[in-house]
C-alpha cells in the first residue's frame, strides 16, 4: 500500500482518526509520519489530506481563536477534520478559505449554475455595470441629455433589485 | 417500494450501451447541496441532522421523477444491504457507515439517486452506462433545479454552492466515468496516463472511489476543481480528456494485438482457464481474469452473446451481492470464495474457448506494412 502523502514509498503506519463519528483512516510511510508528527495525534491535522499540503498551516495563519458565532465551529475543529461546521463559516474562515481555495480551484469566484432568484440579480448586475460605463462615455462626451436618461435607466433597474 | 424489490432488479447501468460503451463502463454526475442555515451533517447535532433529514427526504420524494422511489433510513439496513448499494455504486462507503440521521432514496432504475446527511445534507446521482456526461449531467441538473423549488439551498453570491468541505465549493459537482483499460494496463503505459490527467487538474481513483485499489483494470476519472469553472465546461473538458483516453486504450489494443499476439493470446487463455476450472477464488482474482475476457469479447474472441453475462459477473463476484445470492446472512471468506467460483463456472459454462483464429500471429518483422 502506497503512502497517502508522497504516494511514493510503501506505507508502514495506519493511522485511523474518528472525526464527528466519522471513520478516517490515512496511509503514511515512515518519513511522512514523522514529518506530519502523527506520534503526536493531537497535532496532526486531517485537513492536509483532504485539502493538500499545506493547508493545516494556512488555517493556523489567520488570527487564532476565530468562533464560528453561528455554529461555534473553531478554528482548531477546521484545522482538525478539514471541514467546515455550516455555511456562515465560509465568511468567518474567509481570510484561511481565500489562499486555500486559490491553491486547489481554478478561480476564486463561482461562474457556475446559481438559484433562479440569484442569475436574475447577476443578469441586473450585468446590464447596471454596461449602463454606467455608458454613462461614464456620455458625461465625458458632455452628451447629458443622454446621461440622464442612462441614470434614470439604472435607477428603475436598481428600484426592482431584489435579493 | 421495498429495498429487496429494488436489490432483485438490476441497476439500468448495467446494460451496457450508449457511447464507448466497452470502454466507458459508466457516467455520473454528483451535486453537493446542503440547507440555508443548518450545520453540515459532520457537525450537527443529533436533533439537527433528523429535522434536515425529515425536511430533505419529503421534498425528495415529491418530485415526480421520483414516483414510486425506494427510500429508507440508513439504520433501517443491514450491513449487507447497504454493502449492496456500495457495489452498485448508489450509496457511497462513508455514507454506509451511517446510521440514525442518514437516509437514501433511489428511483427503482437505480438511475437516480439520492444520499441524505452523508458528508453533505444532500449528495445526489446520476449514473448510466456508456460515455454520456452530458445527459447524466442534464438528469441530475433537473433534478436539482426541481428541488430548488422546495429547499433553500445555503447559496454564497462569491463562492456559489456551500459544502462541509471546502474542495466541493461551487458548482459541488463531481463529475466521473469509470473506465476498463486493459490494453493500457498490459502495455505499462497506465502511470503513465494516470500522471498526465494528474497534472491538467483530474483525478483517477480505483473502483470505489477515494483511496481504493484498482481492480479488473477499472479506473474512475473524475475532475476535481469545483470553483471558477462552469458546470458544462467542467463536463466538455472531462468529456474530451476520456475520450483521449479511449483513443489511447485502442491503440494499445491494436499494437498488443498486432506487435504481442502471444502474450495477449496467453493471458486470455489462462483467464478462460481459471475462471471455467477454479474452485476457490478470491473478488479481486475474479475482476482481474473477467476483465480480460471483456478484453477477449471487444477483440472477437468470444462471441458477442456472451458480453452481458461477463459484465454481470463484474457486480454479482462481489462480496455482499454473493452472499445476498446465497441468502445468507453471515459467510467465512472461504465459503465466499468456494460460492464464487461455482457461481463464475455456472455463467460461464456456454462461453466457448476463445477463437485464436481471430489474432494472427505473424513472423516478426512483418507487422510494419499494417497500416
Amino acid at each position: 500500500m502506497q503512502c497517502d502523502v508522497c504516494q511514493q514509498k510503501e506505507a508502514t503506519v495506519f493511522l485511523t482518526q474518528i472525526v464527528g463519528g466519522k471513520m478516517q483512516k490515512v496511509n503514511l510511510c515512515e518519513a511522512c509520519s514523522k514529518e506530519k508528527g502523527v506520534n503526536d495525534p493531537t497535532g496532526f491535522a486531517l485537513a492536509d489530506l483532504l485539502l493538500g499540503m499545506g493547508a493545516a498551516q494556512e488555517i493556523e495563519r489567520s488570527p487564532s481563536g476565530i468562533t464560528c458565532t453561528v455554529c461555534g465551529f473553531t478554528q482548531a475543529d477546521f484545522k482538525k477534520t478539514g471541514r467546515l461546521g455550516c455555511g456562515a463559516c465560509y465568511d468567518v474562515f474567509a481570510e484561511s478559505l481565500e489562499s486555500m481555495l486559490k491553491n486547489m480551484q481554478k478561480g476564486s469566484e463561482h461562474v457556475g449554475k446559481a438559484p433562479p432568484g440569484l442569475i436574475k440579480n447577476r443578469q441586473l448586475d450585468a446590464q447596471i455595470k454596461s449602463l454606467q460605463t455608458s454613462l461614464e462615455k456620455a458625461v465625458a462626451e458632455e452628451e447629458y441629455e443622454k446621461a440622464a436618461d442612462l441614470r434614470d435607466q439604472i435607477r428603475r433597474i436598481e428600484s426592482g433589485y431584489r435579493i | 417500494m421495498k429495498l429487496s424489490k429494488i436489490i432483485a432488479k438490476s441497476s439500468e447501468w448495467l446494460n451496457g450501451d450508449g457511447p464507448h460503451c466497452h470502454i466507458v463502463v459508466t457516467s455520473r454526475v454528483r451535486l453537493a447541496r446542503n440547507l440555508k442555515g443548518k450545520p453540515f451533517p459532520g457537525w450537527a447535532k443529533k436533533a439537527e441532522r433528523i429535522e434536515v433529514l425529515k425536511t430533505a427526504k419529503a421534498a425528495v420524494m415529491q418530485l415526480p421523477t421520483m414516483e414510486d422511489a425506494f427510500s429508507e433510513n440508513l439504520e433501517a439496513l443491514s450491513p449487507l444491504e447497504k454493502q449492496v448499494l456500495v457495489e452498485r455504486h448508489l450509496i457511497s462507503r462513508e455514507h454506509a457507515a451511517k446510521g440514525v440521521g442518514s437516509a437514501v432514496v433511489m428511483n427503482v432504475a437505480q438511475s437516480l439517486s439520492f444520499m441524505i446527511n452523508e458528508e453533505d445534507h444532500l449528495r445526489m446521482q446520476a449514473i448510466c452506462s456508456g460515455l454520456q456526461l452530458g445527459k447524466v449531467f442534464a438528469m441530475i441538473n433537473h433534478a436539482d433545479s426541481e428541488l430548488e423549488a422546495l429547499l433553500e439551498f445555503a447559496f454564497h453570491p462569491k463562492l456559489g454552492y456551500l459544502t462541509a468541505c471546502p474542495t466541493n465549493v461551487g458548482t459541488g459537482m463531481r463529475a466521473s466515468t469509470m473506465l476498463h483499460l486493459p490494453g493500457l494496463v498490459m502495455s505499462d503505459q497506465m502511470n503513465k496516463i494516470i500522471n498526465s490527467v494528474n497534472k491538467i487538474g483530474l483525478a483517477v481513483r480505483g473502483l470505489h472511489g477515494e483511496g481504493t485499489e484498482a481492480m479488473g483494470n477499472l479506473f474512475q476519472v473524475s475532475n476535481q476543481v469545483t470553483l471558477g469553472e462552469p458546470e458544462e465546461e467542467i463536463i466538455e473538458r472531462l468529456k474530451k480528456v476520456i475520450e483521449t483516453i479511449i483513443e489511447h486504450e485502442q491503440n494499445a489494443r491494436l499494437l498488443l494485438v498486432q506487435r504481442k499476439p502471444v502474450a495477449l493470446l496467453d493471458q486470455i487463455g489462462r483467464a478462460y482457464g481459471v475462471l471455467s476450472h477454479a474452485h476457490s477464488m478470491s473478488s479481486k482474482e475474479a475482476l482481474n481474469q473477467l476483465s480480460v475476457i471483456k478484453l477477449g469479447i471487444d477483440l472477437g474472441l468470444f462471441p458477442e452473446s456472451h458480453r452481458l453475462s461477463v459484465d454481470e459477473l463484474f457486480i454479482e463476484t462481489q462480496p455482499a451481492h454473493l452472499q445476498k445470492g446465497a441468502q445468507a446472512q453471515k459467510m467465512s471468506a472461504e465459503e465466499r470464495d468456494a460460492l464464487r467460483a461455482n457461481l463464475v463456472r455456472s455463467k460461464l459454462k456456454g462461453l466457448p474457448e476463445p477463437d485464436t483464429a481471430k489474432i494472427t500471429i505473424k513472423p516478426s518483422g512483418s507487422q510494419e506494412n499494417d497500416e
